[in-house]
């Protein structure tokens, strides 16, 4: 026990002088982490060679030996002989030139194609936006009913002289950014009331229903509640009421984020100390004032991470509504590369979705992690 | 479950149509078909295809929806209300295409579907014309020296989990007393890659995507070989909802004039100028003569506006199905030695 006594008098007079040279710097941190003893010098060097020798494959074959364009017929059809005969060796980027406007905005009519890819600006405009705390206020409300308007219009037309394009024939980005961004938004309110009301102690027949509800939904994987919402729900309506698929398909995707949500969000309402509870009924506020003042300021903070990561898992679940006929991104991607010249090239048209959906999740998860940082300050140990 | 689900679907149609049957008379002032009047009255034919199979409909690079199906579905929208432009493609899945057409959120379904007494006898739908005569065929490795499926005892075959490929494979081999390993991978790619990578001796599936497969490989489709058997019968066709006999007419005589005008010569390009023809037949197929349009409650030029629109029917495979390496077949006129045969227009 003794030995791990350090007195006063053990540490060298001196004051401040650098430590020996060989102690800091990048190659101490070298030393003390990858080369500090025999084992971890030989993992060392066969990762850092496989690393190395995968990055330098995958540089040759994404970059050096690419193919970016092939020649068309006079008819239009691309000739990929040249692409099929370096397949492994390089790869063939002309896929994605060729087929870009249409996995970024599906059929949308081609000429009117600025249209969707104004609304992508618009939606990225927006969370950029909403991200800033600057913008924090009651106007952000106003913003967001404006934008997303604004979208509509943009996307359906039929106003301004905009040509009419029914949404039969939207696809792509555009598709999983509506999905996406309508059903957090729509579905973190509902989270939050259902939450409380899965914790109220005075209404339990609100309680009940928000057990059921929660329970229901979770215990059903997403796909299914897509499938009861397309296949289903039809049959249900009188002949002739047709609703619109894209709506059929929002509405389940925000049902099924708020009953995962409201888990997360109630999570939060639970690791509060019932100390919070008692102090604000003791100020006499009204159960409103006391939830939004007190409560859900510190429990949506706490719950952050999870929320998160329940929004990134929702971001990439919206691909699941191509098992219903809706193409957005991934499912374009899909179509792209049913085109027989281009169907051995999945992998780069792969690469390419990747890129945008680790783009837009990345993003997510990073602008969680700065939130975090600067909502915790008060509590920094 | 899906049998069952779609079965009870159909129940519940039938009660739908009952109910629609007593309000019948009072809206049947048009044409005498709900769903043609519908469609009139929308100014849009809501048609029901795929958008991801090739040669039959998938969007082109510019999104403007090409194929078979694709071409089915202009040529009953010039059909019923003149203009092909007017048709609206909605996407279905092999899972809702039915409640689709059944829940009237399509109107007519053109989407490689084949056709069968189960589904005609039991989902109440109607299959109006085959666009295309398509079989479960096998795709071998030229190396392999297989020249027949006869010769394929013992093979592994890479095939669909739960499609109808997998059924016909195994009734064949029992029929033929002989033994193969299935390779069951759900993914299409997937399927395809494990085959090229020598899996499997052979990939199954419908002979068209076979060939569309081995056409998209480029230079190195020559050391693949389909194999001259199709073990099974897969017409695909376009399909609408019973019960509106009308409708019914205007899809299936539709193909009729298509065939027509292919046995006449005629085609989009020269089609006015038979305008001043003298062969009857030729002038009731366009609308000179007689109240053929009438009959079916249409525009008497409604045959003119599909030959304009889409061609005939050979053209239309000229278009979609010849650039995927796919010979006519059977797929020909009657007069070739195929198999689509229309009754007169008279």
């Amino acid at each position: 026990m003794s030995e791990t006594v350090v007195t006063a008098s053990s540490i060298p007079a001196g004051g401040n002088k650098a430590p020996p040279a060989g102690m800091v710097g990048p190659w101490a941190w070298l030393k003390a982490n990858l080369f500090n003893s025999w084992l971890s010098t030989a993992t060392t060097l066969l990762l850092g060679y496989l690393i190395l020798r995968a990055a330098v494959g995958f540089i040759d074959w994404a970059f050096i030996h690419a193919i970016w364009t092939v020649p068309y017929s006079a008819k239009g059809v691309p000739d990929t002989s040249s692409c099929q005969n370096a397949k492994e060796v390089g790869a063939c980027w002309a896929v994605i030139g060729d087929k870009y406007r249409l996995i970024l905005f599906g059929r949308y009519p081609y000429e009117e194609q600025w249209r969707p890819a104004l609304c992508v600006v618009l939606f990225i405009g927006l969370y950029i936006v909403s991200a800033m705390r600057r913008f924090w206020r009651k106007e952000l409300a106003l913003i967001w009913i404006v934008t997303l308007s604004a979208i509509f219009i943009l996307m359906g037309g039929g106003l301004f002289g905009l040509k009419e394009v029914q949404n039969d024939y939207w696809g792509g980005l555009p598709i999983t950014l509506i999905l996406a961004t309508f059903g957090i938004a729509c579905a973190f309110p509902l989270s939050i009331l259902v939450a409380l009301g899965r914790r109220s102690t005075k209404l339990p027949a609100v309680k009940l229903l928000c057990v059921l509800y929660v329970e229901l939904i979770r215990g059903v994987p997403l796909i299914s509640v897509l499938f009861m919402a397309s296949v289903m729900f039809p049959l249900f309506m009188p002949a002739g009421v047709n609703i619109d698929k894209l709506l059929r398909a929002q509405i389940a995707v925000i049902l099924f984020a708020a009953a995962y949500l409201a888990e997360v969000v109630r999570g939060g309402l639970q690791s509060l100390p019932k100390g919070q509870y008692e102090a604000a009924d003791a100020l006499g506020l009204s159960y409103w004032h006391k939830t939004g003042l007190i409560i859900l300021p510190q429990a949506l903070k706490l719950v952050i991470p999870p929320l998160v990561n329940t929004f990134i898992g929702f971001f990439k679940d919206t691909s699941l509504v191509l098992i219903i006929g809706l193409f957005d991104l991934l499912t374009m991607g899909k179509v792209a590369l049913s085109d027989p010249p281009w169907q051995s090239f999945s992998t780069e048209v792969y690469i390419a979705l990747a890129i945008i959906y680790i783009g837009f999740c990345f993003a997510m998860s990073n602008y969680s992690r700065g939130l975090e940082r600067e909502l915790g300050r008060g509590e920094r140990r | 479950m899906m049998r069952l689900i779609t079965s009870g679907a159909g129940a519940l149609l039938g009660g739908l149509m009952m109910l629609a049957g007593v309000t019948g008379p009072a809206a049947a002032q048009g044409t005498g078909s709900a769903t043609l009047d519908a469609v009139k009255t929308r100014g849009q034919v809501l048609c029901g295809m795929s958008g991801s199979v090739p040669g039959f409909s998938l969007p082109d690079s510019q999104g403007v929806m090409r194929g078979l199906d694709a071409d089915t579905c202009r040529a009953v929208t010039a059909a019923a209300l003149g203009d092909a432009a007017k048709v609206k493609f909605v996407a279905t899945t092999t899972q809702n295409r039915f409640t689709a057409l059944q829940s009237g959120e399509v109107d007519m379904l053109s989407r490689s579907t084949t056709w069968t007494l189960g589904r005609e006898g039991n989902l109440g739908l109607m299959f109006a014309w085959v666009n295309y005569y398509d079989g479960t065929g096998f795709l071998v490795k030229k190396s392999s020296g297989v020249k027949a499926a006869k010769e394929m005892d013992g093979a592994t075959i890479c095939v669909q989990p739960g499609t109808s490929t997998e059924l016909a494979i195994n009734d064949y081999y029992r029929l033929n007393k002989m033994k193969f390993t299935p390779i069951l991978i759900q993914d299409q790619a997937e399927i395809q890659g494990a085959f090229l990578s020598g899996r499997c001796d052979a990939y199954s599936t419908d002979a068209s995507a076979l060939a569309t497969f081995r056409f998209s490989q480029g230079p190195k489709a020559d050391e693949l070989l389909l194999l001259p058997d199709i073990i099974s019968k897969e017409p695909l066709g376009a399909v609408v909802r019973k019960g509106d006999d009308k409708w019914f007419d205007v899809v299936r005589w539709t193909f009729a004039a298509m065939i027509t005008a292919e046995e006449k010569g005629i085609t989009q390009a020269n089609v006015e100028s038979f305008l001043t023809s003298t062969d009857p037949d030729i002038r009731r197929l366009l609308g000179i003569e007689g109240d053929m349009g009438k009959a079916l409650g249409l525009d008497n030029k409604w045959a003119f506006n599909v030959i304009k629109a889409v061609g005939n029917l050979g053209e239309m495979w000229d278009r979609n199905i010849t650039p995927m390496g796919v010979p006519r077949g059977i797929n020909n006129l009657w007069t070739k030695g195929g198999l689509q045969y229309a009754p007169p227009l008279r």
